[in-house]
């Protein structure tokens, strides 16, 4: 895209400096060694890298990642080096090896999806030093040992989202805006619905696909035609929810928002939101390569992990929406929630769950969910 | 309230979508007209539309004031028109490479300096609810016409007709057809795609406002999605007229609503194919008015396109 031009250029000049400063501190850390006899690994900052394929002040994916990393720069024995806007593209690849080689980067968090196959793959194969953890969870024991993937799960907070949502719905329809038809995705919007339904379960979900992560016309129209079409509750899963939460509350519609807390952008109209909390696994990471060790190579969690959170209430809440909600967090609290519990159809009729089974948070099938469950209009 | 117009909220969706999203289309591909019609192209308006959104937004949020906001696009279009008239007046330029060049500075530049305004929220443009007499919210939501689209539709008629009854319209197009003849009228041809382009640019800023303050109403890096790019092209479809730049500026929006409004009653199956529905569209318009024996109607004779 056009828009690569002036950030190479200015990546090109901006790690110069910092090339010579990790070399300097390199350099003393030798000094060092050679002194007190050891203890380099404790004096050598670690540099640790994230790539964000937005802007990372979009009220959404990517400033969920940038806040985590912001909050580590505090930390001492660390550098971070970040590159936004980074397309998923083999540009991914030209960044993460300027990291590796200018900024002598040795743990990278490439956190946009489209990043892993080929480009974090290839970059792994040829950097068999260097850590790649990536977000989204496509990492397999066939995949190269020094790649890894973390992930949230957030349709726990999506689950709850429904519910809130159920309360507040007069119309007793609710719409999403989703982007692409990928499993976390898919888990989203059929959370979102079997949350609201477990309040009232004659609701019903529209969802629109968008067909991109970030398409702000799109996004829009999206948002105008689920209110149109009735529904008085939005929320959605796409990399920047302002548009979204913004176009809904013109419309009156009631947002439930996602990645970040996106209450200020429509303070009378925003029941909760589900928001990403990265920060304990960038830390456990960060820990890991500072002991010497590897870090995880597999690691989730939801609400009871503290890997995901929701926003403050907003005053479009009922007390009996409250307490509802509450009780079931504090369920998922406890760990090993069920959100996919039989007996269940999709909405073309087929059973993907026989009565007396379901998925656990932590089911791997969840990872490869391909369908809408009943009750959601739309398809895959 | 009776909120289930079932299959009727497709063309109605159609008809919001149109007015809502036509506006920036409408409003660069009217700027780019009056600069092609002098025999050159700007294909940097993506650009200028892109910087006229961030300029815009910046100014409404520390001004708080949106139509101070339009007015800076509009200067700030103005002056990249004129960057790109003046770079163009040298001999042997490349007008089609210095609007690529411009096309990416203008969104660099954009990017820049919007970086601080990307989070605090801008008072929105006002829109005149003409669906008032409407019941139902549909057709409220689909009736609420901004004003810049009101002013984008009247400019629209006024170069339409200008073009023909005014001399500065006879001018620009002396200047577009045969610029040999326009110097032998002892008119200034530079002087003339100078301002041409420049007037383009400041439309262009126009439009980038609307993006930014009224529909989808925020600034973010992703606000275009390449609608500059499409509007440029949209010129040749609608063959230098300003008439059928508004017609075809209506068309684009609405097809772009039909995707979403499908999905909505329930018709989403290959809904990437109904996205593409507007290129479909002009492919086929252009295959269907096009024509072996001639060059395209009303090509302006001095545009490289043609010659």
């Amino acid at each position: 895209m056009p828009s690569r031009g002036p950030n190479e250029g200015e990546k090109g000049v901006a790690h110069l400096p910092l090339t010579r400063r990790t070399m300097l501190g390199a350099g003393a850390a030798l000094g060092l060694a050679a002194a007190t006899g050891g203890r380099a690994r404790a004096a050598t900052p670690l540099t640790v890298g994230f790539i964000y394929v937005g802007p990372k002040d979009d009220y959404g994916y990517n400033q969920a990642h940038a806040q985590a990393a912001k909050a580590l720069k505090g930390m001492g024995g660390i550098e971070i080096t970040e590159e936004e806007r980074v397309p998923e593209t083999n540009a991914v690849e030209k960044t993460m090896e300027s990291m590796i080689n200018l900024d002598g980067a040795t743990l990278l968090f490439p956190t946009s999806f489209g990043y892993y196959s080929p480009y974090l793959l290839n970059e792994a194969r040829k950097n068999p030093k260097i850590q790649f953890r990536h977000c989204g969870g496509l990492w397999t024991e066939k995949d190269p040992p020094n790649a890894g993937s973390y992930f949230g799960y957030i349709a726990q907070g999506q689950y709850l989202n429904g519910i809130v949502a159920a309360h507040a719905s007069k119309s007793k329809k609710i719409g999403f805006v989703a982007a692409k038809p990928i499993p976390q995705v898919l888990n989203n919007v059929n959370a979102f619905l079997l949350g609201a339904r477990s309040v009232d379960p004659s609701i019903t979900c529209q969802v629109i696909f968008t067909g991109e992560w970030s398409l702000a016309v799109k996004e829009a129209e999206a948002t105008n035609a689920l209110v149109d079409g009735g529904a008085d509750v939005i929320t959605c899963h796409v990399d920047s929810p302002k548009v979204v939460v913004e176009t809904a509350a013109r419309r009156g519609a009631f947002v439930c928002g996602y990645h970040v807390d996106q209450s200020p952008l429509a303070p009378q109209k925003y029941l909760t939101g589900a928001e990403w909390n990265w920060l304990p696994i960038y830390k456990d990471a960060i820990a890991a390569m500072q002991a010497g060790k590897v870090p995880e190579h597999f690691v989730r969690g939801g609400l009871a992990d503290g890997y995901v959170k929701m926003s403050p209430y907003g005053p479009g809440v009922s007390d009996g929406a409250r307490r509802n909600a509450d009780a079931v967090k504090a369920e998922m609290l406890k760990g090993g929630y069920e959100i996919i519990k039989g007996p269940l159809k999709d909405n073309a009729g087929k059973e993907v769950m026989p009565a007396g089974k379901a998925y656990p948070e932590k089911a791997p099938e969840l990872e490869s969910t391909n369908y809408l469950v009943e009750g959601v209009k739309g398809s895959v | 309230m009776s909120d289930d117009l079932g299959l009727w909220s497709v063309p109605l969706a159609i008809l919001g979508g149109a007015i809502r999203v036509s506006t920036p289309f409408l409003f660069v591909s009217l700027g780019e007209t009056i600069t092609e019609r002098s025999g050159r192209i700007n294909l940097g308006l993506e650009g200028t539309l892109v910087f006229g959104a961030m300029s815009a937004y910046a100014t409404a949020v520390l001004t708080a004031s949106p139509w101070a906001g339009v007015a800076v696009a509009g200067l700030a279009g103005g002056a990249f028109g004129l960057l790109h008239g003046y770079i163009c007046k040298f001999p042997r330029v490349n007008d089609v490479a210095i609007g690529i060049a411009l096309m990416l500075f203008g969104t660099g530049l954009a990017f820049f300096f919007g970086k601080p305004f990307i989070q605090p929220p801008a008072p929105p443009l006002p829109a005149i609810p003409f669906g008032a007499w409407s019941d139902l919210p549909q057709v409220q939501a689909a009736l609420r016409v901004n004003v810049l689209f009101l002013v984008g539709a009247a400019l629209s008629v006024a170069l339409w007709w200008g073009f023909r009854n005014t001399k500065a319209g006879l001018v620009l197009r002396v200047v577009g057809d045969s610029a040999d003849a326009a110097r032998a009228l002892g008119y200034d041809v530079d002087r003339v795609r100078l301002v041409a382009t420049a007037l383009g640019g400041v439309l262009a800023g126009i439009g980038g406002s609307y993006l930014s303050l009224y529909y989808p109403g925020s600034w973010n890096e992703g606000i275009s999605s390449g609608q500059g790019l499409m509007a440029v092209a949209l010129v040749i479809f609608a063959r230098w007229n300003p008439l059928a730049c508004f017609g075809a500026a209506l068309l684009f929006g609405g097809a772009g609503a039909l995707g979403p409004a499908l999905q909505s009653v329930g018709i989403s199956q290959g809904y990437y194919l109904f996205y593409a529905a507007p290129y479909v569209l002009t492919l086929a318009l252009l295959v269907a008015t096009s024509s072996p024996d001639r060059v395209l109607a009303g090509a302006p004779g001095e545009l490289s396109l043609s010659k």
